[in-house]
């Protein structure tokens, strides 16, 4: 890796970090109406996984990934107006957080159902395969949502068909407060790859070169027709399942020890190791996300809210009359 | 004892779990964390873990197994977190618990509860909104209830856990803090299939359930001076308590059925349907609807606000129904 690019995926890091901190708060200031779901902690997840990707590959998000927006290419204005529930936002105020998409960056937006976008995943990697076309597809999902039989049919025909489609779970060892040994009886949700007939792969979630590592080998698998990958990513919320959980049921300890492994921080340490001049890229990179987040929130802020006889639009595509 | 909607419905847990070891309860974070609302607050401190399940997220197995529990003598509650994914278990509710005695030629019953926060006017977006009833209402073999009342939400828990069929409990999460009400210390159940005359009127019927009975008595009581509104609140969906709503169209010829599910394919088409059918003599003019929008359960504030009926769209309803 050369030294842009290093520079490159910490502003994503950072950048991520930055919204998601000005979302909560303003959750907190009361600005949004809608459930918040942070995905701070799991950062490296979404860049270590979306960084490499061409702009024609497609990325089903999870509830937390607004990372995989901000990498994919969605506009940040557009994605601050969307959880204000504002008209420029994806979904013009019909849904917030996750659920409108951007599909002029390939980027689907998932419905509450949890693992319900993983079939969704599958039938369009068989479309890539069957007409030839040199694109993966990104299922994210949690470790949680892998209890889900979508989940399994999804995972079962991409194995029969080989599929150009990576599974990446993130799993961050609670689905809202169930622990994971109350969610599955192995340690590895990874392990079940073997019973679909394709690979699965575990690393740290929190160490971006892993994740590229792995990532970068799923999906060469996948445009070299070699099948799925089931990719898990271990790794930790910071905060509850949404802005309003004090999550206690877990410990103290347990959040201090996963911060101490930040993934921000990790990739820090690392451009420090490389005799960068970490001190100003900080700074610079400070500065550069703020901006983008301040301008986002302005825009969105700017941004009408829709007005009520827009509940009605956009629920066909072939205008419907009464006769 | 002054409780609000949700600890009625907690209570009524406690007490069925207390009288009875059969009744277990299954759900998605329903142990540790006492449910995403605090419905299920304390009762795995209570009851225990095995018969306090926090189960994966697995919608379709939590009503499956609860099914097979059923089979097997217990009585299981199996909560939606959200009433919403009451979708990925449909399934089971449909097509294993709904058949269950009718294909084994009544061998044996069918006593779960699947209970869940249901609808909007909490900018809960399109999954977290949902009022699913008229899905249910279309299957035969279960039973549909929505308390609008503290008491009624105690009173037709207890009731739903002591049936031997399926019931789908909705509560709707509107109601969870907002309303607080004096209910009886010592023991009582709400029937099942029994609607409740809210309030006495001569010129027109309104018939309404869930969250909106309690706009429809506010704009009984504002329009008193203008129209005598009789007020029914069916509380049970399926099955309907017809003679109620016979009672009470003979008397006064007029009605407006009022709910927060969509209008197309809602209960109410049926119930203008039937009193069509059985009472086109008594009416003095058509029967009317306030329900939702045609659309999905939109989320920015003034998108929520058109489709919803409140207070407001009821009593132009009403003015224009009592005019006839
Ligand atoms: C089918 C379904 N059931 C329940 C929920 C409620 N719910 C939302 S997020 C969540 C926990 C998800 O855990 P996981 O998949 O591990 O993702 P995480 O939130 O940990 O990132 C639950 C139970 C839901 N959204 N969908």
């Amino acid at each position: 890796m050369d030294e842009r690019k290093e520079r490159e995926l910490y502003f994503w890091l950072r950048l991520i970090r930055e919204f998601e901190d000005r979302v909560s708060a303003l959750d907190k200031q009361g600005k949004v109406q809608g459930g918040v779901y942070s995905g701070k902690g799991q950062e490296a997840v979404t860049v270590g996984v979306c960084h490499d990707l061409r702009a024609d590959d497609w990325v089903f998000p999870l509830h937390r990934d607004l990372g995989a927006f901000l990498v994919k290419g969605a506009d940040p204005g557009r994605l601050m107006a969307q959880i204000l529930g504002k008209r420029d936002g994806f979904a013009k105020g019909k849904d917030s957080f996750l659920h409108g998409g951007d599909f002029s960056h390939g980027i689907f937006g998932a419905t509450s159902m949890l693992g319900a976008t993983l079939p969704v995943a599958v039938g369009s990697a068989y479309k890539f395969k069957v007409r030839k076309e040199d694109r993966v597809a990104i299922a994210f999902f949690g470790e949680g949502a892998s209890s889900r039989g979508d989940v399994h049919e999804a995972m079962n025909f991409a194995g029969v068909h080989k599929l150009p489609v990576v599974f990446v779970c993130e799993n961050n060892f609670y689905a809202y407060s169930t622990p994971n040994e109350l969610q599955f009886a192995v340690e590895d949700v990874a392990s079940r790859a073997q019973g679909y007939g394709f690979k699965g792969e575990v690393c740290s979630g929190n160490d971006l070169h892993a994740v590229m590592k792995a990532a970068g080998k799923a999906i060469h698998r996948a445009r070299g027709g070699e099948g799925p990958t089931f990719l898990e990513c271990k790794t930790y919320r910071y905060h509850g399942h949404s802005e309003h959980d004090r999550a206690t049921y877990r410990t103290e300890e347990e959040l201090v020890t996963w911060e101490s492994r930040d993934p921000v921080e990790r990739w820090e340490t690392y451009l420090g190791k490389r005799k960068y001049d970490i001190a100003s890229i900080k700074t610079e990179t400070t500065e550069r996300v703020r901006k983008i987040v301040d301008d986002a929130l302005a825009f969105a802020e700017g941004s009408p809210l829709p007005e009520g006889p827009e509940a009605m639009e956009d629920l066909y595509a072939t205008p419907v009359t009464e006769g | 004892m002054l409780v609000t909607y949700i600890q009625a419905i907690n209570q009524a847990m406690h007490e069925e779990m207390a009288r009875d070891d059969n009744v277990f309860l299954l759900g998605e974070d329903v142990g540790v964390l006492g449910g995403a609302f605090k419905a299920t607050d304390g009762m795995l401190a209570r009851f225990g873990n095995e018969r306090v399940v926090d189960t994966p997220i697995s919608e379709s197995l939590i009503v499956g197994a609860g099914v097979g529990m059923s089979i097997q003598g217990m009585r299981p509650i199996l909560e939606m977190q959200f009433i919403d994914f009451i979708s990925c278990g449909f399934d089971q509710i449909v097509n294993m618990a709904a058949t269950l005695r009718y294909r084994h030629g009544g061998q044996t019953a069918c006593p779960i509860v699947v209970r869940g926060p249901c609808g909007g006017g909490v900018h809960g977006g399109l999954y977290h909104s949902q009022n699913p009833e008229a899905w249910f209402f279309h299957v035969p073999g279960l039973k549909v209830v929505a308390p609008a009342t503290a008491y009624d939400a105690k009173g037709l828990l207890k009731s739903a856990i002591r049936d031997d069929d399926p019931v789908i409990y909705l509560e709707h999460k509107f109601l969870y803090r907002r309303i607080k009400e004096d209910i009886p210390e010592s023991e009582f159940v709400v029937p099942i299939g029994k609607a409740a005359l809210r309030k006495e009127g001569r010129d027109l019927t309104v018939i309404a359930y869930g969250s909106p009975v309690h706009a429809v008595m506010k704009a009984a009581k504002d329009m008193a001076k203008e129209v005598d509104i009789e007020v029914i609140d069916l509380r049970t969906l399926l099955p309907l308590d017809w003679k109620t709503i016979r009672a009470s169209v003979g008397k006064t010829g007029k009605v407006l059925i009022v709910h927060e599910a969509r209008r197309t394919g809602g209960i109410g088409g049926e119930i203008a349907a039937r009193i069509a059918e059985e009472l086109f003599e008594s009416l003095d003019g058509p029967v009317m609807r306030v329900a939702a929008r045609d659309t999905h359960n939109a989320f920015s504030a003034p998108l929520e606000e058109y489709i919803l009926p409140n207070q407001e769209k009821i009593t132009e309803a009403i003015r224009k129904l009592a005019s006839y």
